[in-house]
């Protein structure tokens, strides 16, 4: 029997939180997300864009009430530019959760861990739920726990990469040290990338690139949904040891002569 | 007489817009839905309940910002 999957004060039935960024349509969007069954969904802030042409707000597509929105912190680099972005995106009135993002180089797009830890500090003060996104770093994962983070969010490799987990070891590290959950966030390309990460123990996974640009989203979105459960479900059954031997699982004995 | 307007800078932008307008009257003027914008107004963000009672000053500096997609 598993746990249930709980962040702060609020159970999920889906180990599932994506992202709604890259869409082709909103539509598409909205399909994608509802096939994953994910309950908790990612959006970024942004200015309004006054000469308007294609892009209007998300929320005229996805109902805050379906969705629990989780406001992202994106394209901050510094932990002050931050903490703005999640002031105002409180200020929406629809949520106190926070994806805390801090961007450390722009070429690998990997994180700040030091200002992501400094700005969480300030933002669990003001009352915000962070689930902060961070390194494969044992030692930044126990920090983000101890400013009282409600999640601590490694990568499994580089945002839109789609590179699965490049460090298992260090995801289950991470997961067998921190009490709060530990959900991996950016990395996963395909299905397999996300069972084979919830196969670490860890307790739910973030995406959004590897739905949004498949080239059946919809159908992508069910295959993750599917991923994620069996990932979680083999986890909790225990694999057999691997070994570099073959054993044989038909009888030895009673062969003819 | 035409009515006057004032200029503010809006997300980066100088504009005219029409004097005397609240904030409410603001996003409305320019077609927003105001339950869904947040607005910082000389980099302070200002609560929804306030909308009504501020008034757009000449030089303002105005942020408007929503949640788009993202990850």
């Amino acid at each position: 029997m598993d746990t249930p999957f709980k962040v702060a004060d609020r159970e999920f039935s889906s180990r599932l939180i994506v992202g709604t960024g890259k869409y082709k349509t909103n539509q598409v969007m909205v399909d994608a997300i509802r096939a994953s069954g994910a309950e908790m969904v990612t959006v970024a802030v942004r200015r309004v864009d006054l000469d308007r042409t294609k892009e209007e707000g998300i929320l005229h597509h996805l109902d805050p009430e379906e969705f629990l929105l989780l406001p992202n912190t994106a394209g901050c680099y510094n932990a002050e530019d931050a903490i703005r972005y999640a002031r105002l995106a409180r200020a929406a009135g629809f949520t106190d959760w926070l994806k805390l993002e801090i961007i450390g180089d722009e070429t690998t797009l990997l994180p700040d861990t030091h200002a992501t830890v400094e700005a969480a500090k300030i933002l669990v003060d003001e009352g915000f739920k962070v689930m902060a996104y961070t390194n494969d770093d044992l030692i930044a994962a126990l920090k983000l726990e101890d400013v009282g983070c409600v999640a601590v969010m490694p990568l499994a490799s580089p945002i839109g990469s789609g590179l699965g987990v490049v460090n298992p070891y260090y995801i289950r590290e991470i997961k067998r040290r921190l009490q709060v959950p530990v959900i991996v966030d950016a990395g996963v390309g395909t299905a397999s990338d996300a069972c084979v990460t919830m196969e670490q123990g860890v307790d739910g996974v973030l995406m959004n690139t590897a739905i949004a640009v498949a080239d059946d989203p919809v159908a992508m979105g069910e295959a993750m949904r599917l991923a994620i459960q069996a990932g979680r479900l083999a986890y909790l059954a225990g694999r057999m040891p691997p070994r570099e031997i073959a054993v044989p699982s038909s009888p030895t004995a009673g062969m003819l002569d | 007489m035409e009515n006057p307007s004032i200029e503010v800078r809006i997300n980066g932008k100088d504009r005219q817009v029409p004097q005397g307008l609240s904030v409410t009257g603001l996003l409305e003027w320019l077609d927003l839905t105001p339950a869904l914008v947040v607005v910082e107004l000389n980099r302070e963000i200002l609560g929804r309940d306030r909308y009504e009672e501020i008034l757009v000053a000449e030089k303002d500096t105005l942020e408007l910002v929503h949640f788009v997609g993202g990850g």
